[in-house]
């Protein structure tokens, strides 16, 4: 395999981050995996604009409850047309259909989907806190926007069903897929600091420090977590405004997930401390700030960058886990978690099916996270044993 | 290419035959031939030494013998490792490979420590070893390694059968790896840079317990190292490898007075000898190349004085008779044949 | 004023050494009473095995490592630094004249640097340069007298292979212009062809750059080769130091003769007997009274038992022993 000159030269003159990102774009899986949580990440941060409907209850459609889901379609036996549409339904009760309320077909009668309608009002940006204490309350009112990027002239379109009340399932789903990221990546940071300080403090000086802060991390980590969600959350009073319990949860699961990240932090200095590269500095009297910003801190950054990502699926599915047994986010904020909460009836397994939808975005969002993580770990450290 | 037997002990049937061993290595970075049409054999109580530097493929070849190598090696077609009759490259169930694995083929590798399981006693791993290979029962396994211990020069053999890895000092590590290696009485014995790791003086006790071993129980011993003063003094011939291929092979006394392959006369000029410190060290010009950039024709033209354009760098030079005994893969070097 | 560019007095190295929390503190003699002078433009060369204390003598006389009793001076032109009681400020000059190659050539360079910025840290940390320009400049001239090319240094370590990045390594300890450099180790993890290549090369520059070395190798041969006097340590103490061709040619510490015997040798004819040393080499943390090596030794008597050999001149030659038996045997 002859390799030009001029590919060697990149080889040679390329740093760690290229050579661990073009690893990186090699692995097929990892790049999938990577898109699709690209796009998902996409799709949540655009959740307003891609829901025709309101995802709380006032986005409610009266006329469409427990709704199976609609696709909207190019072709029906009048025609091809250009335009997306759907069919009406009636509702419709009979002895027929032993007195359950149904939705009958009407096939002539169509409704067109419309693009960028103008529809619900959603805000950009904007930020409201509402923590006990009038000093604290915080507010930015954002941009209002009302355009979304599909609507219908008439009725209501469901790609994902709907639920009892009439929540649009689709609209829903958007915005849990946003609360689920946006909770993770609160909790993933606040641990990371977290970490950072208590792992980088043992790693760096060692001894009875290290010994102390190795302590302080298995105590923590050996509390059990359900129980101590559940004590946590109980205290949580309903009076909380959703963003505070937001915080509350997003700051619950940091605090709980810091000790493995904080010995991997740890064992990452240690290892990289002695290092001979890092003696050859100290001899050339090197400040311990010199070795810290020069050596050691680009030295893990691949590896910290690794362990975030890995460590993103368990606050997902903590959070996914505490919400859906009531203890984590609430009504009117919906995450995966809550959505699964309503999917726990048998009445729902037998006949509303489409309740278990966001379940699938769940599994897709975790299974892409970790497939890049491990697809990040061996392009960052392909020598590991495999 | 074929070794040519060597014509004075012809009458004694070898114990292991290699024939046309070619290893390559699916990497990330592509397929790298570690053996390159590699032959050679070996008698009961002869000493085969084999030297060569990093990239030579002189480890892989003896890990071959065992099958040892990870999981992305491949063996090529037509390649052969002869033992008792027996082709062990086609050797794939877990009971073929029992046979040779510590049964008539062992092997004592560089880092001791590394033979031995950290938590659990040496004595008791020596025992597991014996009882997979031999019908025997527990005690008469005990036994065994016990005088094994001691014919390797651990004083208070009871003791340390029963004392754990870590509380040996490397050369005694070393000699209790080479007691447990030796207890299923083996044919061959293949030795990956046993005393590289060890300090001098040690080096020189467990160099002389190979050999009296050798000696005792008349095994083949397969010895890869690249110190070609452990080489002169323990091995009764020598084949020098360099990327995969043996450039020069014979007995140890006629290569190294009378060295024909230009890396080996390389290699004898940059070694620093203690009885000779006049001679200024000579380096081999350049460096070795990579593995995944095989120079075309003769493998080592690329740092050859005796390079020829034209010549060296197309043709592909064959492991030819020199003179009786002594071959040299060169195409510069007048051959008698 | 002598010439002597490092004088060790009496210098010993203790480490403490505490198994776990609950066990009793020991302490590990790594290097005990060492005298040793080190001239100056010499190849010094200091050989022992595992456990000799070399590696932690090395580490002390660059003020790596601490020092536990004892001095140890480096004689520069205008100064004299003690560097048992070292000030910062005197800590951060020392930098500059005396620096360490280090072993291992995979370990020793960061794999996140560029050549050059590998080459120009140790003028960046210890300000030895003032302007971008002066700093490349220094580094293409170190560069080019260890026989890297331009190119090089816009590569990162990856793209070398051991000899070259050992030869990386040799121009950053010399890019601050030292006076004094510790080798330690430095041709271990080569192969041969290439070992002689760092060798010669190391020679080259003593010429060149009037350096002084210290030369540690567990490697006899490769000692011989390349250094004038060689000192002999065992279990922290120095045994016998001699030039090189009369210790070679005539040891006379019985320790030095068994470890001369074991050198394989590479003419097959020369079956060399390696005199058999009994027993193990000694734990640090509990060395033998007396003479240390008094366990081992073939010549042992009750003296040796009891009183401490000293680092003696042989009939007023440059070849010291240390042996209470040393005009018996």
């Amino acid at each position: 395999m002859a390799v030009s000159s001029q590919q060697k030269e990149a080889y040679f003159t390329a740093t760690q981050m290229q050579l661990v990102t073009t690893r990186f774009f090699a692995n097929r899986a990892a790049m999938i995996a990577g898109s699709i949580l690209l796009f998902m990440i996409v799709i949540s941060l655009f959740a307003d604009f891609l829901s025709p409907y309101d995802p709380t209850i006032a986005g409610r459609d009266k006329e469409y409850e427990n709704g199976s889901p609609q696709m909207p379609m190019f072709w029906d036996h009048n025609g091809f047309s250009f335009r997306p549409f759907l069919h009406s339904k009636t509702k419709y009760r009979g002895a027929d259909t032993n007195f359950r309320w149904v939705y009958k077909v009407d096939t002539e009668k169509r409704r067109y989907i419309t693009f960028f309608p103008k529809g619900w009002e959603y805000k950009v940006f904007a930020f409201k806190v509402n923590l006990p204490g009038k000093n604290l309350d915080f507010k930015i009112s954002g941009f209002a926007f009302d355009r979304h990027l599909f609507g219908i002239d008439s009725g209501g379109i469901h790609l994902f069903g709907t639920d009892k009340p009439g929540k649009d399932l689709f609209s829903r789903t958007l915005s849990a897929i946003y609360i689920s990221l946006a909770v993770g990546t609160l909790g993933v940071f606040i641990s990371f600091v977290l970490s950072l300080i208590i792992g980088g403090i043992a790693g760096y000086y060692g001894g009875w420090i290290d010994g102390v802060c190795q302590m302080f991390t298995d105590a923590v980590r050996t509390i059990p977590p359900i129980p101590l969600f559940m004590c946590l959350a109980a205290f949580a009073p309903d009076t909380w405004s959703s963003e505070l319990r937001f915080f509350f949860i997003a700051s619950l699961l940091g605090f709980i997930g810091w000790p493995t990240l904080a010995r991997r932090v740890r064992t990452h200095l240690l290892t990289e401390r002695s290092q001979e590269y890092i003696l050859a500095a100290k001899l050339c009297g090197a400040s311990p700030t010199h070795i810290i910003i020069r050596h050691l801190l680009p030295s893990f950054t691949s590896y910290i960058i690794v362990d975030l990502v890995i460590s993103f699926p368990y606050m997902l599915l903590s959070e996914t886990a505490l919400s859906f047994i009531g203890l984590g986010l609430r009504e009117p904020v919906n995450s995966l978690g809550v959505l699964l909460q309503s999917a726990t009836k048998a009445d729902v397994l037998l006949n509303y099916q489409w309740y278990f939808l966001p379940v699938l975005f769940l599994m897709i969002l975790i299974l892409s996270f970790v497939f890049v993580g491990d697809g990040l770990r061996d392009a960052a450290d392909p020598h590991r044993n495999k | 290419m074929r070794l040519i037997l060597i014509e004075t002990n012809s009458y004694m049937t070898n114990l292991l035959e290699i024939k046309n061993l070619n290893v390559e290595f699916d990497t990330d970075e592509g397929r790298i031939l570690a053996v390159n049409n590699l032959s050679l054999s070996l008698k009961e109580g002869e000493v085969l030494g084999i030297v060569g530097e990093s990239g030579s493929g002189k480890s892989v070849t003896a890990k071959s013998i065992m099958q040892l190598n990870p999981g992305n090696t491949h063996y090529k077609d037509g390649g052969e490792i002869i033992i008792d009759d027996e082709n062990a490259l086609k050797f794939n169930s877990t009971k073929d490979l029992k046979k040779i694995r510590g049964g008539k083929v062992s092997m004592i590798f560089q880092e001791p420590m590394a033979s031995f399981a950290p938590a659990i006693k040496i004595g008791h791993q020596m025992v597991e070893q014996l009882l997979l290979h031999k019908s025997i029962d527990k005690k008469e396994a005990k036994n065994i390694s016990i005088d094994m211990l001691n014919r390797v020069g651990i004083a208070d053999a009871d003791k340390r059968f029963n004392q754990y890895a870590f509380e040996l000092s490397g050369g005694m590590r070393q000699r209790a790896m080479i007691a447990m290696a030796l207890s299923t009485m083996p044919k061959l014995l293949l030795a990956d840079e046993p005393t590289t790791a060890l300090d001098v003086t040690i080096q020189a006790q467990v160099l002389d317990l190979i050999k009296s071993i050798v000696k005792e129980y008349k095994m083949g011993v397969i010895f890869i190292t690249h110190d070609l003063g452990v080489i002169a003094q323990t091995a009764d011939y020598v084949a020098v490898m360099y990327l995969g291929c043996i450039v020069e092979s014979g007995p140890v006394r006629e290569i190294i007075k009378n060295p024909k392959h230009p890396y080996t006369i390389g290699l004898l000029e940059a070694l620093p000898d203690v009885n000779n410190l006049d001679v200024p060290l000579k380096p081999v010009p350049g460096n070795i190349p990579s593995p995944l950039e095989r120079p075309s024709g003769c493998v080592f033209h690329t740092r050859c004085n005796l390079y020829e354009e034209g010549k060296c760098n197309i043709e592909f030079p064959e492991l030819k008779n020199y003179s009786v005994n002594h071959q040299v893969a060169c195409l510069k070097v007048n051959n008698n044949e | 004023m002598n010439n002597n560019l490092i004088s060790v007095k009496d210098v010993s190295v203790e480490f403490d050494y505490q198994e776990n929390f609950f066990s009793k503190k020991q302490k590990i003699q790594a290097v005990k009473n060492v005298n040793l002078n080190i001239k100056k433009g010499s190849f010094m060369g200091l050989v022992g095995e595992s456990g000799s204390g070399k590696t932690t003598l090395g580490r002390a006389i660059l003020a790596a490592n601490h020092i536990s009793s004892g001095q140890v001076i480096f004689h520069d032109e205008q100064n004299d630094y003690d560097l048992a009681n070292i000030s910062k400020k005197d800590l951060k000059d020392y930098r500059k004249k005396a620096q360490l190659i280090f072993q291992d050539p995979y370990a020793a360079l960061s794999p996140r640097m560029t050549v050059r910025d590998i080459l120009a840290e140790p003028l960046e940390v210890m300000k030895i340069t003032k302007t971008r320009e002066e700093t490349d400049e220094r580094v293409r001239v170190i560069a080019s007298k260890c026989r890297l090319n331009l190119e090089h240094l816009r590569r990162y370590p990856h793209a070398f292979s051991g000899g070259q990045r050992q030869r990386i390594s040799i121009a950053r300890a010399l890019v601050s212009n030292p006076q004094f450099i510790v080798a330690d180790e430095s041709v271990a993890a080569l192969d041969v062809s290439i070992q002689a290549d760092i060798l010669n090369l190391l020679k080259a520059l003593q010429k060149d750059l009037n350096l002084t070395y210290l030369f540690i190798s567990h490697d006899l041969s490769v000692v011989a080769h390349t250094c004038d006097e060689v000192a002999v340590m065992y279990l922290g103490r120095i045994v016998e130091h001699a030039p090189t061709r009369e210790l070679f040619s005539n040891p006379k510490h019985p320790y030095t003769k068994a470890l001369l015997s074991s050198i394989p040798s590479i003419d097959p004819d020369k079956q060399n007997k390696a005199i058999e040393l009994k027993g193990e080499i000694p734990s640090s943390m509990n060395p033998p009274s007396g003479c240390v090596f008094h366990t081992r030794c073939q010549y042992v008597n009750e003296n040796c038992k009891k009183t401490v050999p000293q680092l003696e001149k042989l009939n007023g030659s440059d070849h010291q022993v240390s042996c209470l038996r040393i005009n018996e045997i």
